[in-house]
């Protein structure tokens, strides 16, 4: 499914905070005003009423259902969502294991923060990467006490 | 009155359609159809592209119905906030009900159909209401 949109440069705060939601929502930028994303319930809905804000902002906007002409077009497109869901996982990952060390009220706060970061990535994740399981492990490793850890 | 809407219901027009059967217009009917072009003339959309009741400036259309209406009741608006969150989840609320909510309205609209998920959700709604409202009086979660 294909969001193609055009906004006016000024004002600003409406075309930053459109570009906000597409990152938000994990679309793959195709070109210059052309955002896709696969197609479901969820996200149909998501492109509509991003198009009704771009045609409120002053903008045009269109919502297409489309199909590439190749298969490896589509996969070129999928592999990309997936390296950036991956990168952001990664981070996850990353920052769960230098958390590790934390105890007490700062080890639940970084695993509250990171299960919270977690929810919003795999939201707009379509293609799962591996790194998913690894941070989805490492952040969940924060909700065993330090004790248990080192008995185990 | 005849209320038109989007098929395949989900949160927002779920609780927009409590809403309105319970705060707008009791006699209220409702059809759903797939392409905004087949909304019945003499019917009012709600949460579709082009229609006044939509989604507006960030509002969910559970919100812009509750403008358009001017209904100020506040344990309304605390709905307004769950389903807010249940549709858009953009973090603007604190709505821990939400992701609940939406995995259940989800799942409702994968076993039945627009009317059913309708009749189910009302009763949901009520309660949601009547929860609220005694929070609200009692400024604490009630028991």
């Amino acid at each position: 499914m294909l969001l193609a949109y055009r906004m006016p440069r000024e004002p600003s705060s409406p075309r930053i905070a459109v570009w906000r939601k597409i990152d938000r929502c994990g679309a793959a930028r195709l070109g210059d005003g052309l955002v896709a994303l696969p197609a479901d319930a969820r996200t149909r809905e998501q492109f509509d009423w991003l198009a009704e804000e771009i045609t409120e902002g002053g903008g045009s906007a269109s919502v297409w259902l489309a199909a590439p002409a190749s298969d490896e077009q589509e996969r070129q497109v999928a592999a990309g969502m997936r390296a950036a869901r991956a990168t952001e996982y990664q981070a996850i990952a990353d920052e769960a294991s230098a958390a590790r060390d934390h105890l007490g009220t700062d080890r639940a706060r970084a695993l509250r923060r990171l299960r919270g970061e977690l929810h919003r990535i795999t939201r707009r994740d379509f293609f799962p990467p591996p790194e998913r399981e690894a941070a989805r492990a490492a952040v969940e490793s924060l909700a065993t006490p330090v004790e248990q850890q080192e008995r185990a | 009155m005849k209320w038109a809407t989007r098929a395949g219901v989900h949160i927002d027009r779920a609780a927009c359609a409590w809403l309105i059967r319970r705060h707008v217009d009791p006699d209220a009917t409702f059809v759903f159809v797939t392409d905004p072009a087949a909304v019945p003339a003499d019917a009012t959309p709600f949460d579709m592209r082009g229609a006044d009741l939509g989604h507006h400036g960030g509002d969910c259309t559970f919100e812009t119905i509750l403008r358009r209406h001017d209904l100020a009741d506040p344990v309304l608006w605390k709905i307004a906030e769950i389903v807010h969150e249940a549709d858009l989840d953009d973090e603007r609320f604190d709505a821990p009900e939400a992701p609940g909510l939406d995995v259940i309205l989800r799942g409702l609209s994968m076993i039945c159909d627009d009317d059913r998920v309708l009749e189910l959700t009302a009763p949901l709604f009520d309660g949601l209401y009547e929860y609220h409202r005694r929070a609200l009086l009692l400024d604490r979660p009630p028991a």
